[in-house]
């Protein structure tokens, strides 16, 4: 041996010691302090949450002895960071923002604390304001565990400017087809015809392609739990998403996803983008958009269905883990309240108003008017989608654009890399479902 | 002749070194501009300056992050240097059996991608209750750079003459004073390169410091981060973020190529 | 030294070596201790529970139905489709830019180990992208520099006259190369430019004088010096890029080739949320990289060669 024993005793010992001491210093870091108490928020950092931290302070103010932190992270980090948390029960959060497609898992798994009566008995909440379809994603069996601070669809947006220069009409619901003519007709040297999501990604790519495979007729899965990627809905669905970017959307398409399309949209860059409503309200915000007052916004193009807007919602929710519930329930409730709505219009601008979550938001004079470009459309749409049968076949799951099983991620991504190779043009799409076909079946077992 | 060809060379290393510069030039340009003029297509380069950018960071208030990530990368360093100095001056100087082994087992340590490791990790923290601690981050950093000093050093260490340190234990020199007074003053130079890259590992480290950390220990990486926007524009914030971030460690930077300047100081013992 | 010393002083010299080993070797040990149980403590202990995860099958959002299952989470790593296609993507794009980020560093340590106006502040410079986080580095070279529409390389090449060049659906592994190469490349320059200046100044005057060129000079002189240096440089650059995993998460996202064992155990663990089998990756990962090091290490690598003995 390289040493004596009486130095690995010496050199354990420091070294458990150093833990014991960390341990000590961590334990007594978030212990409430004469009756006090800090909250800690985890939550995407997209701007409607840095908006709610700007304004955290009109609740601390109203709320003497609470304080919130706020911890932001990229969406894949969110993820990753509180999944570990909440399923350890390590209970580090207080309050967690969660994305729709986790919250009836989590909910399910009893990680969250049912929020249902809490709401429902505080008449002045008005718990039945939250928008219907939103509602039904975050319940189990009729509990409600988490709730929407701001929700989405999708809608197609385009250049209506370039539209009247090439003698083009948007109807209010168009087909894909329509839309791939209109895409051929705009595509010009320097601008794309349209611009899709090609980040592979099961919440890049797959959130609007999935919507197409769904109007498509195709879907992940049958009633069964039969996976149905190589079908042939679902092949010619992709295989048309990908055409159509090969003949009129953005050059570099792997790279883009909601910002880069964005950006794309801003500098007149394409005509068209399919995407989040919330993109609207940054296309109208002359400070951040060339092409702000020339936009105009239509339903998701439809194929064989009536409807085929997405539903996402970002939510909060509660862990059962944490030690000050009630303080937690209380910011909850504060930052999806109507009060809350009212708040960001006068403080921050009306525009910035957490959209998709309250149908009594879209009745606000004030909002109506800063957002009178897209906030019908936005509610139109948001009551329209069925998140129980987004497609033209019945599913044994409530949620469009995903598949709230914890599988679906990882099948969303590797069949999206997949694809991804397929629109790079180092595969085909048949091959490429081929393979995703065999992921995909894997995880629907595990449903059986 | 001559100096025309060093002018040339001269010119040449000024071109090659600017060039790879570029991007952290162009990237301290972006971020005193307005977030639309950094998204502009095609890109501005008569863009107004601003310097909205920074008060966004200061705003949010970046100076917790910047004392934790300063405790941790300090500390961890200077612990292993503690740790290292010696473990590398036994493996290249003195007589020691299977020198091979324990370098191998140093450098084996690295082989667990971090992403294997990070959840047995954060149970372990949690079972002591450490999550969300600085010293426990710190110890990580320790932990986690260590094999990187030792290899460092050991190739630093066997550059000193056998000579030098014999006659030092001619001379009757103990240990430490073989260690502090003899060797140490020789292989500064590669001391002050092996912390140094040792700070900016743990300076930077960012995958860790989001999954173990909370609020009171969250380090500037992760809060780097949080200023890329899944629903906007942010490349000129996070351009100001990353250059702010990126302050102290061209600071030591600067310290530590001042040591390396000096060179191994082999001719002065001689 | 004394080259010209009598028989008895040479024995009494070997002697007192002997016994002065003695006592140092004790030393040795000494000082290597803590760092080693150190290391041993922090590192060993999580590895274990690593390897006990991989024996559980554990999907972090059913943890009701963890229980042990033996080997078939390793099963799954070796009759899976991912293992071997990450395997030849971490070899390929760790390999190239291990070796373009020491030839470039090579180059830049040489040039900057010269005198010239502004060293320091060249040195300085160079250092740069080594100090940028590798997420944001990442980022700003996507954005930045990258772009298809906004990035300046594009923006340079149209300049010129050429098409803009789509990087990540066209070329995903070249681009984490570039990336990788552009990060590394200063760490590598540190680690070279601490060996030049190491290096004895007046043999290399000396061989000048006698009229070697500096090719020749530094063919034959700087290159052997720089031998031990240059391996250091390979050897923690491999394991560094080998664990790279920002470039491929803001960049490609895995596809077109750039799936790199870190990244797949990134997915397996945080997409697919199995910790398990994400373990089990990693176990092997370490196998693997054992097995290659031993065997890179022990023919290639003079310190192991040589036995690390002086």
């Amino acid at each position: 041996m390289l040493t004596s024993s009486r130095s690995l005793a010496a050199g354990a010992g420091l070294v458990i010691t150093a833990l014991a001491l960390a341990g000590c210093a961590g334990a007594g870091g978030d212990q409430p302090a004469g009756g006090d108490v800090t909250l800690t928020l985890a939550t995407v950092n997209n701007p409607q949450m840095k908006d709610m931290e700007e304004l955290k302070g009109e609740f601390e103010k109203d709320n003497p002895g609470i304080t919130v932190n706020f911890v932001q992270m990229e969406e894949g980090d969110l993820r990753a960071a509180v999944t570990a948390d909440v399923a350890s029960g390590a209970g580090q959060y207080d309050i967690v923002t969660v994305g729709a497609y986790e919250v009836p898992q989590w909910g399910a798994q009893g990680w969250l604390t049912d929020l249902t009566d809490v709401l429902a008995d505080d008449a002045e909440y008005d718990v039945d304001d939250i928008l219907p379809p939103v509602r039904a994603a975050l319940s189990v069996d009729g509990r409600q565990y988490a709730v929407p601070f701001y929700g989405e669809s999708s809608i197609l947006m385009y250049n209506k400017e370039l539209f009247d220069e090439a003698g083009l009409e948007m109807p209010n619901e168009p087909t894909w087809q329509e839309v791939a003519e209109f895409a051929a007709a705009l595509k010009t040297d320097d601008r794309a015809g349209i611009c899709l999501r090609g980040k592979p990604g099961w919440g890049d790519l797959f959130a609007p392609l999935t919507t197409v495979v769904q109007t498509f007729g195709g879907n992940w899965y049958d009633s069964d739990w039969n996976a149905q990627v190589d079908s042939p809905e679902f092949t010619e669905a992709v295989q048309f998403y990908v055409d159509l970017l090969a003949e009129s959307g953005q050059a570099d398409p792997v790279s883009f996803s909601f910002t880069e399309c964005l950006n794309a949209l801003s500098s007149g860059k394409a005509a068209m983008w399919y995407d989040a409503s919330v993109a609207a309200s940054i296309l109208e915000d002359p400070s951040s958009s060339e092409v702000a007052g020339k936009m105009g916004y239509a339903h998701a193009p439809v194929y064989k269905t009536e409807e085929s807007g997405w539903l996402w919602s970002w939510n909060l929710a509660v862990p059962q883990t944490t030690k000050n519930a009630d303080a937690a329930i209380a910011f909850v409730k504060w930052a999806t309240s109507k009060e809350y709505h009212q708040l960001v219009g006068e403080t921050l601008g009306w525009t910035r108003v957490p959209p998709g979550a309250r149908t009594s938001t879209y009745e606000i004079p004030e909002y109506k008017e800063a957002a009178a470009a897209f906030a019908p459309i936005t509610l139109e749409v948001m009551n329209a989608v069925n998140p129980e049968q987004p497609g033209v076949d019945p599913q044994p799951w409530v949620g469009i654009q995903y598949v709230p099983i914890p599988e679906f991620q990882d099948v969303g991504n590797q069949v999206a890399q997949l694809v991804a190779d397929a629109i790079a043009g180092r595969s085909t799409v048949e091959d490429a479902l081929a393979a995703g076909q065999k992921i995909a079946q894997a995880a629907g077992e595990k449903q059986q | 002749m001559r100096r025309l060809r060093n002018v040339i060379i001269t010119t040449a290393t000024w071109v090659l070194v600017l060039l790879f510069f570029f991007p952290i030039a162009w990237m301290i340009v972006t971020s005193f501009k307005s977030e639309v003029d950094a998204a502009a297509i095609p890109p501005r380069f008569d863009a107004a300056f601003t310097l909205e950018q920074y008060a966004a960071v200061f705003d949010r208030g970046m100076t917790p992050y910047l004392v934790n990530s300063l405790m941790a990368s300090l500390g961890s360093t200077a612990l292993v240097l503690v740790l290292a100095v010696p473990a590398a001056y036994a493996l290249s100087i003195r007589p020691i059996r299977r020198v091979r082994d324990v370098l191998f087992f140093f450098i084996s340590t690295r082989f667990l991608p971090v992403a294997a490791s990070i959840l047995p990790v954060f149970f372990i923290l949690k079972s002591l209750g450490a999550l969300d601690n600085i010293t426990a981050l710190g110890l990580l950093y320790a932990v986690m750079n260590l094999p990187i000093a030792v290899w460092m050093m050991r190739s630093f260490f066997s550059e000193v003459p056998l000579e030098i340190v014999e006659a030092g234990q001619i001379d009757g020199a103990g240990l430490r004073t073989e260690l502090l007074r003899i060797v140490l003053p020789i292989v500064l130079p590669g001391v002050a390169a092996v912390a140094l890259i040792c700070f900016i590992f743990s300076w930077n480290e960012y995958f860790l410091a989001t999954i173990l950390t909370t609020f009171e220990a969250r380090t500037t990486p992760p809060f780097l981060a949080s200023f890329v926007d899944g629903r906007g524009q942010f490349l000129a914030v996070l351009s100001a973020a990353s250059t702010l971030a990126v302050l102290p460690v061209i600071t030591a930077g600067w310290i530590a190529q001042k040591q390396l300047v000096r060179g191994l100081a082999m001719g002065a013992v001689k | 030294m004394t080259t010209t010393a009598s028989p008895t002083a040479d024995a009494t010299r070997i002697e007192l070596r002997a016994a002065a080993n003695r006592v140092r070797s004790r030393h040795a040990r000494l000082l290597v201790a803590p760092a080693l149980f150190f290391s041993i403590a922090l590192t060993q202990i999580p590895f274990l529970v690593t390897i006990y995860f991989s024996t559980l099958r554990w999907n972090q959002l059913r943890p009701a139905e963890i229980e042990f299952i033996g080997l078939d989470n390793y099963a799954v790593v070796f009759t899976g489709p991912d293992f071997l296609p990450s395997l030849w993507a971490t070899v390929l794009i760790t390999g190239t830019s291990v070796i373009m980020s020491l030839v470039l560093g090579m180059l830049f340590a040489v040039l900057l180990d010269r005198r010239f106006l502004g060293r320091g502040l060249a040195r300085t410079l160079m250092i740069t992208p080594f100090l940028v986080m590798p997420a944001a580095a990442a980022l700003i070279w996507k954005w930045s520099m990258l772009d298809v529409n906004v990035g300046m390389v594009n923006v340079a090449l149209d300049a010129v006259g050429l098409p803009a060049i789509a990087w990540n659906t066209d070329l995903p592994i070249a681009t984490i190369i570039i990336l990788l190469t552009w990060q590394y490349t200063p760490f590598m320059m540190l680690i070279l430019l601490a060996g030049l200046q190491s290096q004895n100044r007046e043999v290399i005057e000396a061989a000048s004088v006698d009229g070697a060129g500096p090719w020749r000079t530094f063919r034959y002189m700087t290159l052997p010096h720089l031998r031990q240096y240059m391996e250091i440089g390979v050897l923690l650059g491999s394991i560094m890029m080998l664990q790279a995993f920002d470039p491929i998460a803001i960049m490609t996202k895995g596809t077109g080739g750039t799936k790199t064992l870190a990244y797949l155990l990134y997915e397996r663990a945080f997409i697919g949320l199995d910790v398990g089998e994400a373990a089990a990756f990693g176990v092997v990962t370490v196998v693997v990289t054992i097995v290659v090091a031993t065997i890179a290490l022990r023919s290639l690598f003079s310190v192991f060669v040589k036995g690390g003995e002086r």
